[in-house]
């Protein structure tokens, strides 16, 4: 979705600035997993909107349905069961990109432009520069990245940013019954969070807080637990999420010092040549080295 | 050549079997180098224009290196016995200055390969098969999704690291082929000048010009 061309804060594969002359205020969604009742009104939404659906599958012995995400299903609710915390707990996480701050996808891309950040903190991949390697697979700390069998390109959620461009919520946001989803300016989403997390503290649940990594920068999605202090147990959410170091090294120190170090040896063979110069071979010279 | 010595100024050094090899090995290199660093570094990215975008970039590279990766093999099977290194090898590694310098009347005698080119050998025998083996492991979208995504990422540094020390050492050869005069006839026509062979590798000289070693 090439709608905001001013408000490119990063671009995949690019040494030099995007167009960012216009600075959007900064998004989020907000996931209070508290308040989600599992209906998946979300995940229809979101089909409808990015107008792709999904094959019918098979049941698997849960709710979730699809059981993962893919190419066409870029939010899942995953269900979760526990009794960690003393009575049985049904723990639904609406599941899908976070839209971090830092995205290890962007990091990792090879194609100039197939994955941008935009100044509201929407990552966006545009997946006809995408070229299929699956990099953005192995950068994303949260395993969202789906690889498509029909064209060999990656999906994920958008974060409705052709929606959000014209003012609009995202898809998800609308159709969540309950408010459990709600979108707004980062700011008050955390604000909003913070009431929310109160409330549940007076109910009982001491450890309620906010999801939103610091290790990737913060997100642009982000959640409401009931057990901010056990993110694993919403089917493993990651505990302190960052880009893998390999990934780091890889994409960040390596990148230009390999780079540099391949033109230098080549540059010094050639200043090699002339200043010391060749070797030659006098072809009478035969007789004295025998 | 054949068992007496010949009145020609030429040796050979290698055959044409031996030539073709090292040129298929070569070419996929380079394509190899050109398709990977456009996918390592976006200062390279339009090398992917070399194969039809980076689609295609991405589709042909690992079926190149699968080609790469049998070529090598049979040539490191054909002259690994040539590389193992020799007490003199150290002392002409400890020289390095003189051989840089072109002092080459002060080195240690060379058989068939000098330390340089024998370490080239065994950097390649390192990182080709690394390369192979992690290769796959990231190899899109046939292999990648069987690995624990951990193990991708340590196979895509890996990978990167492995190409870098490898490059590096092919442009010290290539560069070699250009300093050296007299060496690119090798393995273009399979032969060099008896000076040649008597300068830069006096213990091969001596046997092949008694036809023991081609």
């Amino acid at each position: 979705m090439a709608l905001q061309s001013l408000d490119i804060l990063r671009r995949s594969a690019t040494t030099t600035p995007s167009p960012q002359q216009r600075q959007m205020t900064e998004v989020a969604k907000l996931i209070d997993v508290t308040k989600c009742i599992g209906c998946k009104a979300c995940q229809s939404a979101c089909q409808e909107w990015n107008d792709v659906r999904e094959e019918v599958g098979i049941n698997e012995g849960s709710y979730q349905n699809p059981h993962d995400l893919t190419a066409n299903s870029w939010t899942v609710m995953r269900f979760a069961e526990t009794e960690e915390n003393g009575p049985l707990e049904w723990l639904i996480r609406k599941d899908g990109c976070m839209h971090c701050a830092d995205p290890g996808c962007l990091k990792a891309c090879p194609s100039p432009g197939a994955i941008v950040q935009y100044s509201n903190g929407i990552v966006d991949f545009h997946e006809e520069h995408c070229i299929g390697c699956g990099y953005c697979i192995a950068g994303c700390p949260f395993d969202i990245p789906r690889l498509s069998k029909k064209d060999g390109k990656v999906y994920k959620c958008t974060l409705c940013s052709d929606r959000v461009a014209v003012g609009l919520e995202p898809a998800c946001i609308k159709a969540c019954p309950t408010q459990a989803l709600v979108f707004g300016s980062k700011e008050d989403m955390i604000q909003h969070a913070n009431e929310r997390i109160v409330d549940l503290k007076e109910r009982g649940f001491e450890d309620a807080g906010l999801y939103d990594p610091p290790g990737v920068g913060g997100t642009h999605v982000m959640y409401v637990l009931h057990h901010a202090d056990k993110p694993q147990i919403y089917n493993d959410l990651p505990k302190d999420p960052a880009i893998s170091a390999m990934v780091s090294v890889w994409k960040g120190v390596m990148k230009p010092l390999a780079t540099a170090a391949m033109f230098f040896t080549a540059l010094a063979g050639f200043f090699h040549y002339v200043t010391v110069g060749p070797n030659e071979t006098d072809d009478d010279e035969e007789e004295h080295h025998a | 050549m054949s068992a007496t010595p010949q009145p020609t100024l030429l040796l050979q050094r290698y055959n044409a079997g031996e030539r073709l090899n090292h040129w298929i090995t070569a070419i996929t290199f380079l394509m190899l180098t050109f398709s990977g660093l456009a996918l390592f570094h976006p200062s390279m990215f339009w090398f992917s224009q070399f194969f039809g975008g980076g689609t295609w970039t991405r589709i042909l590279h690992p079926f190149i290196g699968v080609v790469m990766f049998i070529s090598f093999s049979l040539l490191a099977l054909k002259f690994w016995h040539h590389n193992l290194l020799s007490k003199n090898d150290v002392q002409w590694l400890k020289q390095i200055g003189d051989v840089v310098q072109n002092r080459e009347d002060r080195l240690p005698e060379v058989d068939r390969y000098n330390a340089g080119q024998k370490l080239l050998f065994w950097t390649m025998i390192a990182t080709i098969p690394t390369l192979l083996v992690t290769g796959v492991i990231i190899w899109r979208p046939w292999f990648a999704h069987f690995f624990p995504i951990e193990v991708v990422r340590i196979a895509v540094l890996l990978h990167a690291v492995s190409a870098f020390v490898m490059i590096s050492g092919i442009i010290v050869h290539i560069y070699a082929a250009l300093w050296i005069k007299g060496t690119i006839g090798a393995m273009v026509r399979g032969t060099v000048s008896r000076a040649w062979a008597a300068k830069h590798h006096p213990g091969w000289y001596r046997r092949a010009i008694r036809g023991e070693d081609h």
